[in-house]
């Protein structure tokens, strides 16, 4: 647990965090009722993804434009589970063939498939949730990294294979639900997970695993290995020369996105009650990129930050003026990129934190925390 | 396979084999522009498709137009509307790359992002101007009709029309690229930017015009693209995520390596979506594609320029 008090508490960093924590566990259910709480949720499991590109392409410099693959893998394996505890021979019963998931049954499909058989057992999806995604993001990454398919090859191509998983989702209907994903989904080990107090712990355990993996993402990117990861971004051939495994690093890091990526979609699942292509195509992964991108790169707070203002932002927008919601959501690209690279931490960094810092040297009398410190420590 | 004959399935191959020709033809030309500009700028164009539409909407337009007011023209309108929609589309390119693209190009990565917010915008522009519904052009009627070699086989002669063009044009890049002196410009910008700019070439202003030319035959391609579908908002970005590949497949700064991935993949489509179903068809050769770019990342046709 060294590392861990290390990385965590003591530095500036850990008040930032604090303030996330104390936000989305006290304000928030504090402030809103369960149908916004809810929301929240959801914009919150956006989230993950963002905490795991700030790690992938903030400081790796690693720019997937396929998080919304592993998003799905979490969402659709806690959906099997779910839709099979739903779909019992009972409340089946007036199928052709009682005991199947419904639109297998309109899909003329006889027989569980072999792939959903494992998913009947609520450890193995927990199971399945890590560790699909970890695999898959390991072939890809290995394939990959390991033939020095760097930069915008590498966006390029995950954006091909999130084409590819949502064609072949919404392909294979009998099997995955076609279009309209895996919907109507009730209980967990019998619990109702639709009721409003449901949902609240719902929410609160959707918090915490989030804050938790932010603090792994802090300890992770504390260690050497985050250096690593910074130094490869900026000069991946030195830091090759210098003897390191370039790609291991970049295998690793990918992987760790997108077990992140894949609890969200695990949560999400729980909190909306579906789960359906349309969330893990190649528009969403880009979006995903998008809440990294105004929270900003280099800061996984300021990603789920930047998670919950732009999901707000667009059910807001659409709401009341749908037809503008893709003009604010383009220039909100081409703002974030072109003036505000940085994105939210990055104000906040030259804005507000001087304030701050010299507000606490007024206060402690010429003690507050000296400029370089501040600026190395910060993750 | 069987239920076939084998003059039955020759005749398949030949018109599956066809429309597979006229999907590499868009894509081609789609694939040609943003080759050009990722090659010399390393940058990708997310919003590549959305010129296209800018294209055929150009093509729509000008039908209107024509029908309105010259309906005598009708015969002639399409050679025109072609050059109004790579002019449309150069300036409109001109115009994104002095505003936006040019901050950007050190960082690619951002790039792609940036374009995506504009792709963004530029549908959205196109729903609030021509509806969300698709439109078509009232096309000529010599593009009309089909060629009939044997009983069995129908060649739409708008699909002739479509490779014709886009053998045109890229005939026209090639000759630009290595024959003229613009070209010169281009290709030494794209082997050595610091050296070009020490031999006196302005490689801001070849960066700016290779943009606008690339956006220009994306124009094409869409003027193209109405003669064999319907137009809409969002028509353009379907056909990105293949464009992006048949460029990364093709290598980047090969002209021939476009031409040769723009065929295999076309092909390899629209032949395998005749024996499996289309959206089989499609997941196959995307998933060979990725296979085989893993095991060759510099694509088939290598640059041979020293990094």
């Amino acid at each position: 647990m060294k590392g861990f008090g290390k990385a965590v508490l003591g530095k500036p960093g850990f008040v930032d965090l604090l303030v996330m924590a104390v936000i989305i566990l006290v304000v928030f259910p504090l402030a809103l009722d369960i149908f916004r709480l809810n929301l929240m949720g959801k914009y919150l499991t956006f989230a993950y993804c963002a905490v795991g590109l700030v790690m992938l392409w903030g400081y790796g410099g690693i720019l997937s434009l396929g998080q919304g693959i592993f998003f799905g893998i979490g969402g659709y394996c806690m959906a099997m589970f779910l839709k099979l505890e739903a779909s019992d021979p009972v409340s089946t019963a007036h199928q052709t063939t009682p005991g199947i998931p419904d639109f297998m049954d309109w899909n003329q499909v006889t027989q569980l498939p072999l792939f959903w058989e494992p998913f009947h057992s609520f450890i193995f999806t927990l199971f399945a949730i890590v560790v699909i995604p970890a695999l898959t993001a390991y072939v890809i990454g290995v394939s990959m990294f390991k033939r020095r398919v760097s930069g915008v090859y590498f966006s390029i191509i995950t954006q091909a294979i999130a084409a590819i998983v949502t064609i072949l989702v919404v392909g294979q209907q009998g099997f995955t639900g076609g279009i309209n994903g895996i919907t109507d989904l009730k209980t967990l080990h019998g619990w109702d997970i639709n009721t409003d107090s449901a949902k609240y712990i719902l929410y609160f355990v959707n918090g915490v695993l989030l804050i938790l993996s932010v603090i792994l993402g802090k300890v992770v990117l504390s260690t050497k290995l985050g250096r690593l990861l910074l130094a490869l971004r900026d000069k991946e051939d030195r830091v090759r020369f210098s003897g390191y495994d370039v790609s291991s690093y970049k295998v690793f890091v990918f992987c760790l996105a997108a077990v992140v990526s894949s609890v969200g979609g695990a949560m999400f699942t729980l909190q909306v009650g579906f789960m359906s292509p349309s969330i893990i195509g190649i528009v969403p992964s880009i979006e995903m990129v998008i809440f990294a991108a105004v929270g900003g790169r280099m800061s996984l707070v300021g990603a789920v930050y930047g998670a919950l203002l732009v999901n707000y932002g667009k059910t807001a927008f659409s709401e009341t003026f749908p037809t503008l919601w893709l003009f604010f959501m383009g220039f909100l690209f081409v703002g974030v990129v072109m003036m505000f690279p940085e994105g939210l931490s990055g104000l906040y960094k030259t804005y507000v934190e001087p304030r701050q810092r010299r507000w606490m040297m007024k206060v402690k009398g010429g003690k507050g925390i000296p400029e370089q410190l501040n600026e190395n420590a910060r993750v | 396979m069987d239920g076939y004959s084998l003059s039955d399935l020759f005749s398949i191959l030949v018109m599956q084999g066809f429309s597979g020709l006229s999907l590499f033809s868009v894509l081609l030309l789609m694939a040609l522009g943003l080759a050009i500009i990722f090659g010399q700028m390393g940058v990708i164009n997310m919003a590549h498709g959305e010129f296209m539409t800018i294209g055929a909407y150009t093509i729509y337009m000008t039908s209107r137009f024509t029908e309105r007011h010259f309906p005598s023209f009708m015969p002639y309108y399409f050679i025109v509307a072609i050059l109004a929609s790579f002019l449309i589309a150069f300036f409109v390119g001109y115009l994104l790359e002095f505003l936006l693209i040019r901050h950007l190009y050190k960082r690619p990565l951002d790039t792609l992002l940036a374009t995506w917010g504009l792709s963004l915008i530029l549908q959205q522009v196109f729903r609030s101007f021509f509806g969300a519904r698709e439109v078509s052009a009232t096309l000529p009627d010599w593009l009309m009709g089909a060629w009939k070699p044997t009983p069995d086989i129908d060649i739409p002669l708008n699909g002739l029309f479509v490779m014709a063009m886009s053998m045109l044009v890229t005939a026209m890049v090639g000759l630009f690229l290595f024959k003229s002196k613009w070209g010169l410009k281009v290709r030494a910008t794209t082997q050595n930017r610091v050296m070009a700019s020490a031999v006196g070439i302005n490689t801001k202003m070849v960066d700016r015009v290779t943009f606008a030319i690339g956006c220009g035959i994306a124009g094409v391609a869409g003027a193209c693209f109405t003669t064999i579908a319907s137009t809409g908002p969002t028509s353009g970005s379907l056909y990105i995520v293949d464009t992006f590949l048949v460029v990364v497949f093709g290598g980047t700064a090969s002209l021939f390596g476009t031409i040769a991935s723009a065929f295999t993949i076309a092909q390899a489509q629209s032949i395998l979506t005749f024996f499996l179903t289309n959206a089989m068809g499609k997941v196959v050769t995307l998933l060979t594609i990725i296979a085989i770019l893993m095991m060759r990342p510099e694509g088939l046709l290598r640059s041979k320029v020293r990094r």
